[in-house]
């Protein structure tokens, strides 16, 4: 049972460090607080159970669509909306607030659209072999999320780190004014990663399905909270900190499931109060708090 | 300061003993004329409750999405005082009062974060009260997942003047607090900790007070709550969307002042009386767009239209 929890639980956690990102760079970038996060991973979950239901089409090639679709809806919701949040009296709380009710708007929709009922992928779309490693078998559409979200997360990486859009991202991160004042052009900069954040969001929805059983539109705020705290325990603004948070929430609530199933449920909640009061920087912080 | 706080008390006193005085008198003649007695009883709950976030997030800043934690603590102290110590009601409230104020004592370190970092953090504490109060394991205790029966102290008219008074008491609260340098020195902290610090004022004295009184506040309401529907579960009284309505209606009203809950629970939650109980998500869609236009446009709540004309606002 522990090797099954501690592998099941990497390959969740790589799956919930993805579906964190998208969360992490607009924190990152805007000092906003995306609490309409899940409400968009929520949505990519949708997108793929329509389209699979609908036109038969494979979730990986959903994915695709969703980063498009989701990129291009954010792209036009920034400007009316983040310039004048930043300029407002205090960004940080009202962003907060601003995008609850955008989490409510989405809610709402998504029960007048698709209604209350979860919805759900079958798992052996995916391949119905299971997978065995050390003597267990596990779901073959597991380790294919496991795999998608690596190789996505390596991809955040390398715009992060090896394209212009990305420097500027960083320097943004580091420090608005002075990146500002060094002639980065911050507002396209900034529009583009809350695309890229809210797509990979929905990236991370089109597999949720897999991981988390069926998507329905109360499911959002749980993720947004899931999300938070795996931001947290990594840290802001570093891709590889979302991995690592994510690894750590996956396999600790593998292992509450197997040994104190009743209590599993506590698990994000009581890692995000731990790491706030312990270690508000998170694991890889630098000391340096900004928020 | 202190002086000019209480000419300034005074200069307004008329207009500030008027506002809980029209809520007694409403709402102690309001079941003689609206047959409907839980929507009012829901009413003044949702007032309360959105003082309590008033007092916190209008004077401090702190935006409490768990704020139901408190409420929901409240409920289940009632139940244990009824159910464990077979205390009357008005004692079992006690009881209740007391669970909040202990949990806001050891939630307290909370403070310490801010923004964000707070309103997520209170939202995963509430979720962790309710995984603990509905656990299986503590069966024994709460009942867990399968909720308090409190009818052997069902006693729906004292418990609809004990919501009265507390709305009337919690009003009358908030407006001293407005009015005196207790107030003025929350205010401050909220604007600057730092510089408040240095003008004198003990920032965290000061915000741990105010802390515990709304989670005093929170945990009452749940109490009579409790006491008054005397079935409940904990996903009832823990239900977050308590915590978001409170928290709407403060912002629609505008944070910071006596009036402005009042007036976002009024307006708000008779809307959500004539379309929310049979499409609850027509509701959820008019808040959700409410709430993005109130930041984008009127930050300050409606009273903040008085406010821009100079007008005193209680």
């Amino acid at each position: 049972m522990l090797e099954y929890s501690i592998v099941a639980g990497i390959l969740f956690g790589v799956f919930f460090g993805f579906m964190a990102l998208g969360l992490n760079l607009i924190f990152g970038v805007m000092q906003v607080v995306n609490l309409a996060h899940g409400d968009f991973v929520v949505l990519g979950g949708y997108l793929a159970v329509i389209a699979y239901s609908a036109g038969h089409i494979n979730p990986v090639v959903s994915l695709v669509g969703a980063f498009v679709l989701f990129f291009v809806i954010a792209f036009a919701l920034y400007f009316p909306v983040i310039p004048r949040l930043t300029r407002s009296k205090d960004p940080e709380m009202l962003s907060l607030i601003l995008f609850f009710g955008l989490s409510q708007i989405i809610e709402a929709l998504d029960v007048i659209g698709f209604g209350n009922n979860p919805r759900s992928l079958p798992l052996a779309i995916m391949g119905a072999a299971p997978w065995h490693f050390l003597g267990q078998s596990y779901q073959m559409a597991w380790v294919i999320t496991a795999i998608v979200s690596l190789v996505m997360i390596g991809a955040t990486y390398l715009f992060l780190y090896y394209t212009r859009i990305g420097y500027a991202a960083r320097a943004i991160m580091g420090s608005r004014e002075e990146a500002a004042a060094s002639g980065l052009p911050v507002a396209q900069t900034s529009a583009i990663i809350f695309g890229v954040g809210i797509g990979l969001a929905a990236m991370a929805g089109v597999l949720s399905p897999f991981m988390i059983g069926s998507v329905d539109p109360s499911t959002g705020l749980g993720l947004t909270t899931i999300a938070f705290a795996i931001v947290v325990i990594g840290s802001l603004g570093n891709p590889l900190g979302s991995v690592l948070g994510g690894l750590v929430y996956g396999v600790s609530v593998m292992l509450m499931q197997t040994y104190f199933s009743s209590w599993s449920d506590l698990v994000p909640y009581l890692l995000l109060l731990i790491i706030v009061l312990a270690k508000p920087s998170g694991l890889l912080g630098k000391g340096v708090r900004n928020a | 300061m202190l002086s000019s706080g209480r000419t300034h008390l005074r200069s307004h006193r008329g207009v500030n003993a008027l506002i809980p005085l029209l809520l007694l008198a409403a709402f102690s003649l309001a079941p003689l004329v609206y047959a409907n007695h839980a929507v009012i009883f829901q009413m003044m709950a949702f007032m309360v409750l959105a003082q309590g976030v008033n007092l916190l997030y209008g004077f401090t800043g702190y935006l409490p999405f768990g704020y139901v934690g408190f409420f929901g603590i409240g409920a289940y102290g009632m139940g244990i005082g009824i159910e464990l110590f077979h205390l009357p009601g008005l004692a079992a409230l006690l009881v209740g009062a007391l669970f909040a104020v202990v949990i806001a004592l050891i939630l307290s370190p909370l403070l310490r974060l801010s923004g964000a970092y707070f309103a997520i953090s209170s939202l995963a504490a509430s979720e962790v009260l309710y995984n603990i109060v509905a656990n299986p394991a503590l069966t024994h205790i709460t009942n867990g997942p399968y909720g308090e029966s409190l009818v052997q102290s069902y006693h729906p008219l004292t418990s609809y003047v004990a919501m009265v008074v507390l709305l009337v008491l919690t009003t009358v609260l908030v407006i001293v607090i407005k009015n005196t340098p207790f107030g003025r020195a929350l205010l401050a902290i909220r604007e600057d900790p730092v510089s408040a610090e240095m003008a004198g004022i003990a920032v965290v004295r000061t915000r741990t007070t105010v802390w515990i009184l709304s989670a005093l506040i929170g945990g009452l309401t749940g109490a009579i709550f409790g006491w008054h529907l005397s079935v409940f579960y904990p996903s009832t009284v823990f239900d977050l969307s308590i915590s978001i309505l409170a928290i709407v209606f403060t912002l629609f009203g505008g944070g910071g002042t006596a009036i402005g809950p009042i007036l976002g629970s009024v307006v708000l939650y008779g809307l959500y009386n004539a379309i929310g109980i049979s499409a609850p998500q027509y509701f959820e869609l008019i808040y959700g767009l409410l709430i993005v236009l109130l930041v984008l446009f009127l930050p300050g709540g409606v009273v903040s239209l008085l406010q821009r004309r100079g007008s005193y606002v209680p």
